[in-house]
């Protein structure tokens, strides 16, 4: 049917409509979306009724328990009693900076072995599938059968355990290990990066395959060497990788918990192993204080998620 | 139908499905009567599958039971772990998932109260509802009491002693029927034990998991301490007793080299070492030998047990645990009666249940350790189930025949007891991987730390 007028005079020259409000008008535009994505919206209400009875839910929970006391069966508002008790305890700033030497040492270690792995795997011109799947290898060991490896054949502190045959090998002194509280953090962050070193291989690998090979032969002509090359060709080029995986590899350390629970048996020698997680932990289920273990799970909230704060900014700025 | 209206279709589907499984994930308790007008209860603890001779014993006896007990249904649940682990069950009360009669330790009591979810059953724990009620032990009843309410039936208690093994006596020269008495006399076995080398450790303790505080308990009783104050409200170890704890474990560990270079243990890991003939001499209860053969491949006859060694004598005390069956908040008194009658036939019956002997014998479960002792010395239930244990012993009781002729006055677990021991864990690794360890230090740091966690109430 053709249109003997155009829409936009009929409105000006017909009678006044009461105009609509803003909200109203958004709320019809926002009523045909849906009716006209009904499939996506249908998908969404699944995927955000999952995160919000999974995810989101526990979480708000343990803000408002965190502010709770129960003693049988009853509840009351205590304001910030659980933090002030929570920071009171003695084990707290031990777990805080055993957690903090944990996240350093695999920042130095879980961080930048993988890289340069995956450099050497980058370089190498033979047997490199076949070398890729060795490193991946651990990462398919549960977590809990490799730290049982590790608790009873490499770190048995007599001479028959794996390293300290080694070290008495070479001749050097042998170690406590796990039963040493100087050797604790160390001996956690080794087994650690052995676990999981394999997928960020894989990530760093697939990051260093982009970078195109021009770069390389422009380096190499104007003289670069094996370091020059990897200082201005490949850390620049892999920086965004390298600063994700530098935050993830925080945010999933800070959650030290299986290592100490398996390897420490928990708190380990003297709470050289105590965990700001293994903490929560133990207040949740040991000392029978959910209140305390909500609080602290709070400020582990709040830290974690200043470090993530750091993180958008930094990179959003790079971007 | 179109492709866009079937991918709708799908989509609504699926949304609708996921709705409907979440509200099925909200948990309704059981109604408490059928149609029939039964009485329905559920229970923990039924044996997990792979124990397949206890299960069928368990299905057995509640079929009997129901038999007898015609209006009454009960229900079990395989719970996994919660029955022997602190963590789990803390999370099932936490989470508001325990069965209308659960389980726990006596070392459970306060968190049950604090949780709100056990119930008085002082009105209805009668002879009407379990016969032998007068004949178990008051002092058990006691742990399970508060403010003159009763939140559980008492149903399994035991005692720490000496455990040793002959066999590693044997070969070290030791009397295997004159275990060690005192410390000193512990510490001069060990050393012995320890020399026959091999990885032996003459004598083995624990430092990790709580259970390094447990013990320490224990060894302080032993010296006539105690853990916290009579009102419950201090610390009251770091003293010239505990000391005398950490001393002995220190002197033997780093003065003779005689418990082994491998610390930091838990429960499963020294038993393990036990089962592999590893370990000559640990404190525990008369079930840890249990644990030893089923779980970790040891044998019975190479395991004996002596009363809790003292310092310079007899002890002046040992530590006394055990477990009890709750009864979940809001259940209609029926229930409570039918549970009652449960647990009476299932628990606290000599012949019945756990106290089936003539069942046991063929299945080599042992029969013939010195305890549980439910019961009341001199009562009638306690009687019979001496006969049938004495008659039916499929264990050389002989083995413990010193630990049963020296009894050493029991003491109760301390207030708080699972929080308290995993500050003790500390003190107890302390000693035991530091050479150059602190007593004094030590000591002082648990001392504030339970304290601490005394005055905040948790």
């Amino acid at each position: 049917m053709a249109l003997t007028t155009a829409p936009g005079a009929t409105r000006r020259t017909g009678p006044v409509a009461p105009t609509p409000s803003r909200t109203a008008a958004r709320r019809a535009g926002l009523g045909r979306k849906v009716r006209d994505n009904l499939t996506g919206h249908a998908f969404l209400i699944g995927a955000v009724a999952c995160f919000a009875v999974f995810s989101w839910y526990p979480m708000v929970r343990g803000v408002v328990m965190s502010f709770q006391r129960t003693r049988r069966g009853e509840t009351t508002w205590v304001g910030w009693d659980n933090y002030s008790r929570i920071i009171a305890d003695p084990s707290f700033w031990t777990a805080w900076k055993n957690t903090f030497v944990f996240t350093g040492l695999a920042l130095v270690l879980g961080y930048a072995v993988p890289f340069f792995v995956a450099i050497l795997l980058n370089e190498l011109r033979h047997a490199k599938g076949y070398l890729r799947v060795l490193v991946y290898l651990p990462v398919m060991l549960p977590p809990a059968s490799a730290l049982f490896l590790f608790k009873f054949y490499a770190y048995d502190p007599s001479e028959a355990g794996l390293f300290n045959a080694i070290l008495t090998a070479l001749g050097l002194p042998t170690s406590e290990w796990m039963q040493s509280p100087t050797m604790t953090m160390p001996a956690m962050v080794i087994a650690s990066t052995w676990m999981n070193m394999g997928g960020a291989v894989l990530i760093y690998l697939a990051a260093l395959q982009n970078i195109p090979g021009e770069l390389y032969e422009a380096a190499e002509i104007d003289g670069a060497g094996v370091w020059r090359r990897i200082l201005h060709v490949t850390i620049p080029q892999t920086r965004l990788i390298l600063a994700l995986l530098a935050m993830l590899q925080i945010v999933a350390t800070m959650q030290l918990f299986i290592e100490p629970l398996i390897l420490a048996n928990g708190a380990g020698t003297q709470d050289s192993a105590t965990s700001v997680a293994y903490l929560i932990y133990q207040h949740g289920f040991f000392q029978n204080d959910l209140n305390g273990a909500a609080a602290l799970g709070v400020i582990m909230l709040v830290v974690l998620a200043g470090f993530s704060a750091v993180y958008l900014r930094l990179t959003a700025r790079q971007d | 139908m179109s492709v866009p209206q079937y991918r709708k279709v799908a989509a609504l589907a699926l949304a609708t499905g996921l709705g409907l499984s979440l509200a099925a994930c909200s948990t309704k308790s059981d109604d408490s009567s059928d149609a029939g007008g039964k009485v329905t209860i559920t229970v923990d603890c039924q044996p997990v599958g792979a124990q397949k001779e206890l299960l069928k014993n368990w299905n057995d006896d509640v079929a009997e039971f129901q038999r007898q007990n015609p209006d009454i249904v009960v229900k079990s649940v395989s719970v996994g772990e919660q029955c022997n682990n602190p963590p789990d069950f803390t999370a099932r009360l936490a989470g508001g998932t325990v069965t209308d009669v659960f389980y726990g330790y006596m070392t459970d009591v306060q968190q049950v109260l604090d949780s709100g979810q056990a119930m008085d059953i002082g009105q209805y724990a009668t002879k009407d509802t379990i016969p032998t009620w007068d004949s178990v032990d008051p002092a058990l009843k006691e742990v399970f009491t508060d403010g003159g309410k009763l939140y559980a039936v008492p149903v399994k208690n035991y005692s720490m002693g000496l455990i040793y093994n002959k066999a590693l006596f044997q070969r070290a020269g030791l009397d295997v029927d004159n275990p060690p008495k005192t410390w000193p006399e512990v510490r001069a076995a060990a050393k012995k034990i320890a020399a026959l080398g091999d990885g032996i450790a003459g004598y083995s303790e624990y430092s990790a998991g709580n259970t390094g505080g447990w013990h320490f308990t224990s060894l302080l009783y032993s010296q006539g301490g105690q853990v916290l104050s009579a009102d419950g409200k201090k610390a009251d170890f770091n003293n010239a007793m505990g000391k005398q704890v950490l001393q002995n474990l220190k002197d033997m560990r780093y003065g003779d080299n005689s418990m082994g270079s491998r610390q930091l243990l838990q429960w499963g890991d020294l038993l393990t070492n036990a089962g592999a003939g590893k370990v000559g001499m640990f404190i525990g209860a008369p079930d840890a030998t249990q644990a030893i053969v089923s779980q970790f491949q040891g044998k019975y006859q190479d395991w004996a047990m002596g009363p809790l060694p003292g310092q310079d004598g007899q002890a002046k005390a040992t530590l006394g645990g055990g477990e009890g069956y709750f009864f979940k908040e809001g259940l209609s008194p029926e229930q409570v009666k039918a549970g009652l009658k449960w647990l009476a036939y299932q628990k606290l019956t000599p012949g019945k249940g756990q106290f089936d002997y003539v069942r046991a014998k063929p299945q080599n479960y042992p029969v013939g350790l010195p305890q549980p002792l439910l019961f009341t010395n001199g009562s009638d239930a306690q009687k019979q189930e001496l006969d049938l244990r004495k008659a039916n012993a499929n264990v050389d009781t002989t083995n413990f025949a010193v630990f049963e002729a020296n009894p050493v006055p029991i003491k109760g677990e301390p207030r708080n007891a699972q929080a308290v021991y995993a500050v003790l864990d500390a003190a107890m690794s302390g000693v035991l991987t530091n050479p150059n360890a602190n007593i004094d230090a030590l000591l002082k740091t648990a001392e504030d730390k339970v304290n601490q966690l005394l005055a905040a109430g948790s």
